[in-house]
């Protein structure tokens, strides 16, 4: 069952490829019902184990929900080993409604290729929910690099003026960092090879490798490193600005709602339960660099022009939240980075939609061009004022929950990293209504004569809008979902703790 | 030497190469038109690999103290069969079909892959050389076969004379040995060095190292990868496809036999200078490869950078070296013949020179959707993404390497790889635009007429790349089987 959430996106790509040729608007259909059906499947996943969930199960493999596990390399002890908890299914469910949403967002944004385009997008969905499943190490970088190839296609065809230089700087920052991730895999599996003589790249196998502290921690450094660039934490981030500008809005949509995500699901999934002491010895300096990245990207959103690279800067702000609260480690920061991962997918998400929306009006997405929108396009000025005002974290909207819980978790830990953190609250709501008043209010001295949104358009910001509102006023059933699973990863590495010291 | 009927059949795949080349050297001196001649060419090579699995049945045996058929030897004929069978479908509408004269190329053709052949089983330094004359001697005129025109005679003869002097200093290194231990056969220089307190003088190591400096040449190993590019790209593209593959790939499968054997793995000399042969030959392909635009010569650099990878798995040394190596040269082989098979189909058409210039191919994902997504595929396989051959290939040799704690090599081979990425997306991208301009190049104007026999063997390379890419247990499960008699 669990694979079906793969193989659906996957031919779901390769019906929209073929359609083309028999007509040029067949492919966004097939690729509107091929991403209906995967939220279809992800909700069915979720009603299924609601029962499940609320059952707090604490041994580690009792937290999964469903599981896969077919033999594949035997030569390396690889299998197709999928499975699912609380944690996966959130993000799961989150790829699933970006993905309806990109769809419904590349309607009439793209025109040329749709069908290599949509097979594209689906293929990026198909990798990222393959990412988020798997529990093969193997298994997990194979997807993770699967889907780098129809995302750098999406960029490097449909994107913005500057596309080539920003697909392929996007491509060898993620490929090259990964190619880093494989060695520390590697560097792992022959660990456990030489002390059990087993050749596995199970999850469950391998968290029970015995290693020098000392190897423990280059290794650790191995797997944070390929996250840190994907999520991405600061010294690493310069692919994120040029990519998310360049890139159609479905890509924008996804690299924020969807790619980012796997980053921060990784430290979640890998980094911490694989290598608990490592991991402890390197929080200090990773929230630190989170911290730094909180206050970096807001400092540097209010600088910027281009709306979009302006709203990329903000991303990396909010993942800086997520770092610290993931290293911060304890229940409320590892709840509100769940939190956070989701509400930034979605306002963030939201925001790339908007602006994806004014360029294909206005053809610009310089704000000094812009302004004024409001008297005349009411209804997208309002929408961009929503989620604008839920990225700076109002209360009552999905980010503050996550912002509060992660603050409140890691103030128990470091109290100058999360007063510092806390600054970028004032950074953020300098740069959210720096955006909203550069954009929509003033006089309308350009001259702009747009329409205003589709019913279609409206639809679908409606619909982000909705989780947002309800993520920010009723967070608990997320809460309870991922707590399971978070539980389940803090016992693990709590045992091996007690493990060593025994 | 009395010959057995169970040597003769083990030797079969050997036997009935060489007969359809002599057929068809009969054959094209009587009746002068391509076609029966490269029916003949194509029908000899499906018998010799239909004979593999025969041979298989009587090996592994030791044929005459010259030829060992064991089931290494027979996979990576099977190999070479099977790039040759690619290189003569893609050479006939390349030299003009059947309204033309080149016969005597597929003679040549199989001749080389009889080389290449001969070369795989070798146990003894005579059949080494045999073997390595044989392809080289007809790889000279495959090179320069297109005679009217400067560059193919140029490449030629670059070819010819670098091809002597690698020979030179191989002859001389293994005099050097032979002088030491008084034997040419493999398995008696191992079981001489294994012997307690016996080993390698200066002579022996110079002579080994001697040897090493010629199959350096052959391989493209840097610092002896000079004549590369320019013969890559002088070279008439299927020909510079089966110098890409079967030529190196056969000379490293030697080479492997002979260092597992001949016990040269436990010098460490050796093995230091390999090793700094391996990271070098990986970070100077792939820096030289960045700014050339000519799309034979980055796929020359190309190559040199992954016989450097193919290195790094070479010197991990143990069951799996020997599988990884094997693993990538078959994700090598299928790749090369592919992407050197794009650039020979779209190449017909324009006489003077191949369509090979970067810019050439731009737009081309628009004008030619399928052969441009061929060539991605094959590009992103060298590049090492999953879902193809050449990612499986990269894995294996890293796992090897770091089993074996070849920690240097690994991170050379990553870093290379992350600057190799630059110019195989450097293609992509130029492929990905849809520049109206472009469309007005020699390229476009040959619309269509992609032969039904390079569709389908274009085709086939694709799905082998796709299938084992995404289920490698079936060649990992016959590469098990030929590592038993090696390691």
């Amino acid at each position: 069952m669990l694979a079906a959430l793969i193989f659906v996106l996957v031919a779901g790509g390769l019906l929209a490829w073929s359609a083309e040729r028999w007509h040029r608007n067949l492919p966004r259909w097939i690729a509107l019902v091929t991403a209906v059906i995967e939220l279809k499947l992800a909700a069915w996943f979720w009603l299924q184990h609601k029962d499940a969930m609320d059952t707090v199960i604490v041994s580690a493999p009792g937290t999964w929900l469903a599981e896969t596990m077919v033999a594949w390399i035997p030569r390396f002890g690889i299998s197709f080993h999928l499975a699912m908890d609380g944690l996966s299914l959130l993000l799961v469910m989150l790829t699933a409604f970006l993905g309806l949403v990109s769809v419904a967002c590349s309607w009439t944004e793209i025109r040329e290729r749709t069908g290599f385009f949509y097979f594209n997008l689906l293929w990026t969905l198909a990798g990222a929910v393959g990412v988020f499943l798997a529990l093969d190490l193997f298994l997990f970088f194979f997807f993770w690099e699967l889907m780098l190839v129809p995302m750098y296609f999406m960029i490097a065809i449909w994107g913005h003026e500057n596309r080539r230089y920003a697909s392929i700087k996007f491509f060898i920052f993620t490929q090259g960092s990964g190619l880093l991730m494989l060695l520390a895999i590697l560097a792992l599996v022959f660990a456990h090879y030489r002390s059990s003589g087993i050749l596995t790249f199970d999850y469950f196998d391998l968290m029970n490798t015995i290693l020098a502290p000392s190897t423990a921690f280059w290794i650790m450094l191995g797997f944070f490193i390929p996250f840190a660039v994907k999520l991405p934490v600061v010294p690493f981030h310069t692919w994120l600005p040029d990519a998310h500008t360049e890139a159609p809005t479905a890509g924008s949509v996804i690299l924020a709602g969807v790619m980012l995500k796997t980053g921060a699901y990784g430290l979640l999934r890998f980094v911490v339960p694989l290598f608990p002491e490592a991991a402890l010895q390197f929080a200090p300096m990773a929230m630190a660099l989170g911290a730094a990245g909180v206050l970096y990207g807001a400092f540097l959103a209010f600088a910027q022009t281009d709306l979009k690279r302006l709203i990329a800067y903000t991303s990396i702000s909010h993942l800086g939240f997520v770092v610290l609260g993931v290293f911060a480690w304890n229940s409320w920061s590892l709840s509100g980075a769940v939190m956070q991962m989701i509400a930034h997918g979605i306002s963030t998400g939201g925001l790339f939609v908007i602006a994806g929306l004014l360029q294909e009006r206005t053809h610009t997405r310089d704000m000094d061009r812009l302004g004024g929108l409001w008297s005349i396009t009411p209804r997208l000025a309002a929408m961009g004022l929503f989620f604008a005002i839920a990225a700076l974290g109002l209360p009552g909207m999905g980010n503050f929950v996550g912002e509060f819980l992660i603050l409140l978790g890691s103030y128990r830990i470091s109290i100058g990293l999360t007063v510092a953190a806390t600054l970028g609250f004032v950074g953020s709501v300098v740069y959210a209504l720096a955006l909203v008043q550069k954009t929509f209010h003033g006089e309308n001295t350009h001259g702009w004569r747009l329409p205003d949104l589709s019913v279609r358009e409206m639809t679908t910001l409606c619909a982000m809008a909705a989780v947002t509102v309800w993520l920010g006023l009723y967070p608990q059933p997320v809460l309870d979902a991922a707590a399971p699973a978070l539980n389940g990863l803090r016992d693990i590495a709590a045992g091996q703790y007690q493990g060593d010291a025994e | 030497m009395i010959l057995t009927r169970s040597d003769l059949m083990a030797l079969l795949p050997l036997i009935t190469l060489a007969a359809s080349a002599v057929m068809v050297m009969l054959a094209a001196a009587f009746y002068r038109r391509p076609q029966p001649v490269a029916a003949l060419t194509l029908l000899g090579l499906i018998i010799s690999c239909a004979a593999l699995p025969l041979a298989a049945g009587f090996g592994p045996r030791q044929v005459t103290p010259l030829l060992i058929v064991d089931n290494y030897a027979l996979f990576y004929m099977g190999l070479i069969f099977a790039a040759t069978l690619v290189v003569t479908v893609l050479c006939y509408r390349y030299f003009g079909g059947g309204g033309s004269r080149h016969e005597a190329l597929y003679i040549l053709l199989l001749l080389a892959a009889l080389g290449g052949a001969v070369l795989v089983a070798s146990s003894h330094f005579a059949s080494f050389l045999l073997g390595l004359e044989l392809l080289s001697v007809s790889l000279f005129a495959l090179i320069a076969y297109p005679r009217n025109i400067g560059h193919p005679l140029e490449a030629g003869i670059k070819y010819l004379v670098l091809a002597g002097f690698s020979s030179a200093f191989l002859l001389f290194g293994m005099a050097l040995i032979y002088a030491q231990l008084g034997t040419m056969q493999f398995a008696q220089i191992g079981a001489m060095l294994a012997a307690p307190g016996q080993r390698l003088d200066a002579y022996g190591l110079a002579g080994l190292a001697l040897i090493l400096v010629g199959v350096g040449f052959k391989l493209a190993l840097v610092p002896f990868h000079m004549w590369t590019p320019d013969v890559y790209e002088g070279a008439p593209a299927p020909v510079s496809a089966f110098i890409a593959t079967v030529s190196k790939g056969a000379v490293l499968a030697m080479l492997l036999r002979y260092f597992a054997v001949a016990g040269a793995y436990p010098l460490q000399s050796i093995t230091l200078a390999l090793s700094m042969i391996a990271a070098v030959t990986i970070m100077v392909g792939n820096l030289l490869a960045l700014r050339q635009d000519n799309i034979k010569r980055i796929l020359a650099y190309s190559s040199i950078a992954q016989l450097g990878y193919l290195l790094v798995g070479f010197l991990a040394f143990g069951t799996m070296a020997v599988e990884a190596v094997a693993y990538y040269l078959a994700a090598y082989f299928v790749t090369m013949l592919g992407a050197f098979g794009v650039v020979t189909v779209l190449s017909r058409g324009v006489p003077e020179r191949d369509s090979d210039t970067l810019a050439d191919y731009a737009g081309l994902f628009w004008r030619r959707p399928w052969l441009a997504g061929v060539f991605t595929a094959m590009l992103l396989s060298l590049a090492g993404i999953p879902l193809t051959m050449g990612f499986i290939g990269k894995f294996y040799v890293l796992a090897a390497a770091v089993g074996a704690s070849l920690w240097l090599l690994v991170i050379v081979l990553a870093v290379g790889s992350a600057i190799g990425l630059y110019y195989y997306l450097r293609i992509i991208a130029t492929m990905c635009t849809h520049d109206p301009k472009a469309t007005a190049g020699p390229v476009a104007t040959l619309a269509g007429s992609v032969s039904l026999a390079e569709s389908v063997t274009l085709a086939a390379l694709i799905l082998l790349l796709i299938g084992l890419g995404v289920y490698p247990a079936l060649l990992i499960q016959v590469l098990e089987t030929t590592v038993a008699q090696l390691a």
